[in-house]
């Protein structure tokens, strides 16, 4: 979704001319939205279930797969680094480095759920990877980091989340899609996957995870998207 | 609208009583910016249905809501626009309601099909010039009654399949009472043409009879 929002936004602010382009900016920071939009936060978090799941879906609700949009920001679709490795750090016991063959010994889930984008479309697709809350165990993640942060190497494309939505069991580090590896237009060779975010929230490209004991934004939050991003 | 019930409820109240009337010029701001703000977050994606089975009914997939239309700048800013005055009508709505139901103004206002069917098939007659008096009236007729009701109706309808798409997972018995989250989009996109539809006829009726909004801004005079 990144590269068609950038193009979309800047279309529309071209479209609608300076004027609006300046309202919307001093919208987007006004008291009384910026007011509305930090009790939103406390809405979603509120209507948040820690254990509450996304239903499963049966098969022959997927998506066809050449339905199913895959976004970037980064100009060309950006491909994993030689000796890629996942870095998980900050507020843990163990810093630890994860190979992607270390990632799938590790227990796997799999789950068939609908993807919600902020843009207003919803897709269906199954994905597998390694639960985050294995990864929080495996490295001892601190009581006191309330917040988790994911980077990539797509043009540095990051989101950061709630403690409570990383470990929810349906948050996965997926390394597969529709039974396949995952594909480099969708976030190869690991990315998060969540039954509940917004796709924005769900980092492609992944080449760390920080627990964190403060929020540190996110690529789109940061230009005004809701940070808490739930559905 | 000269009439008024036999019964003594209504004597001394004017016929619109203030919250009533604070209710109503509240809903005009706040449905333009969520009609508006809606529009433009449908902007982002402007089509109905599932991805790779688009419903065939919807005439305008792919084409986005004219820009005069929209409200917000872009997706974020509308957003955060529908997001916040969606509460305040929510807030005006219970208000309203609770009002309606407390000073027993619902008596008059909202359609009890055993008194007012009736009257609306008439009254319906009437502008259709199938009859030519119109039947009797008292504090509204028959199909104000109707439109009035329904208008609050869909507003509810408007509000749960909004809230089915901001929260599809959390309330999730939300999304399945409208048949999913592309049901609850389409429904919630229907709900604001019907909306459009019912403001455009109100316009005509009251600008044909412009007593009415005099007392929407006075409250008119006591019974």
């Amino acid at each position: 979704m990144p590269s068609e929002m950038t193009r979309r936004r800047l279309l529309a602010t071209v479209a609608t001319g300076s004027v609006l382009a300046a309202c919307e900016r001093i919208a987007v920071r006004s008291g009384f939205l910026a007011g509305m939009g930090r009790w939103n936060g406390r809405v979603d978090r509120f209507l948040f279930g820690p254990e509450r799941l996304a239903r499963e879906l049966p098969p022959s609700a997927a998506t066809p797969a050449t339905a199913f949009p895959s976004y970037f920001i980064s100009d060309d679709m950006p491909f994993p680094p030689a000796g890629w490795t996942l870095k998980v750090g900050g507020l843990v016991a163990r810093p630890t480095t994860f190979a992607l063959d270390q990632l799938r010994r590790m227990t796997r889930t799999d789950m068939r759920v609908r993807h919600h984008c902020v843009e207003g479309w919803s897709a269906v697709a199954s994905w597998h990877g390694v639960r985050l809350r294995e990864i929080a165990d495996a490295v001892g993640a601190d009581p006191r980091a309330k917040y988790v942060e994911f980077r990539s190497f797509d043009s540095g494309y990051w989101s950061s989340w709630d403690r409570e939505s990383a470990l929810h069991q349906q948050t996965l580090l997926a390394y597969g899609m529709n039974g396949e590896d995952l594909m480099p237009d969708h976030g190869a060779p690991v990315r998060v996957y969540s039954a509940v975010k917004l796709g924005y929230k769900t980092v492609k490209y992944l080449t760390e995870v920080n627990f964190l004991a403060e929020p540190s934004g996110g690529y789109w939050e940061d230009q005004g998207y809701e940070w808490f991003g739930g559905v | 609208m000269e009439a008024r019930n036999g019964d003594n409820r209504w004597k001394g109240k004017r016929p619109q009583p203030f919250l009533i009337r604070l209710a109503h010029w509240l809903n005009v701001p706040l449905l333009l910016i969520l009609a508006g703000s809606g529009l433009q977050i449908f902007a982002a994606y402007p089509a109905l249905g599932a991805r790779g089975a688009l419903y065939g009914w919807y005439p305008w997939q792919g084409t986005p809501p004219p820009a005069w239309m929209r409200f917000g700048g872009w997706l974020a800013g509308a957003r955060h626009w529908h997001f916040a005055l969606g509460w305040f009508l929510i807030g005006n709505g219970i208000i309203y309601l609770i009002y309606m139901g407390a000073r027993g103004e619902w008596r008059r206002r909202m359609f009890l099909p055993g008194r007012d069917s009736r009257n609306a098939v008439f009254m319906m007659a009437y502008y259709l010039r199938l009859r030519r008096a119109a039947p009797p009236i008292d504090f509204y007729n028959g199909l104000q009654r109707l439109a009035y009701s329904s208008v609050i109706l869909l507003a509810l309808v408007e509000v749960l399949s909004g809230l089915a798409i901001y929260k599809p997972v959390q309330l999730w018995w939300l999304e399945v009472l409208f048949g999913g989250y592309d049901g609850a989009r389409a429904v919630h996109l229907i709900g604001l043409g019907l909306l459009g539809l019912f403001t455009l006829v109100h316009l005509v009726m009251v600008a044909l009879h412009p007593r009415a909004i005099i007392e929407m801004i006075t409250g008119g005079k006591r019974a």
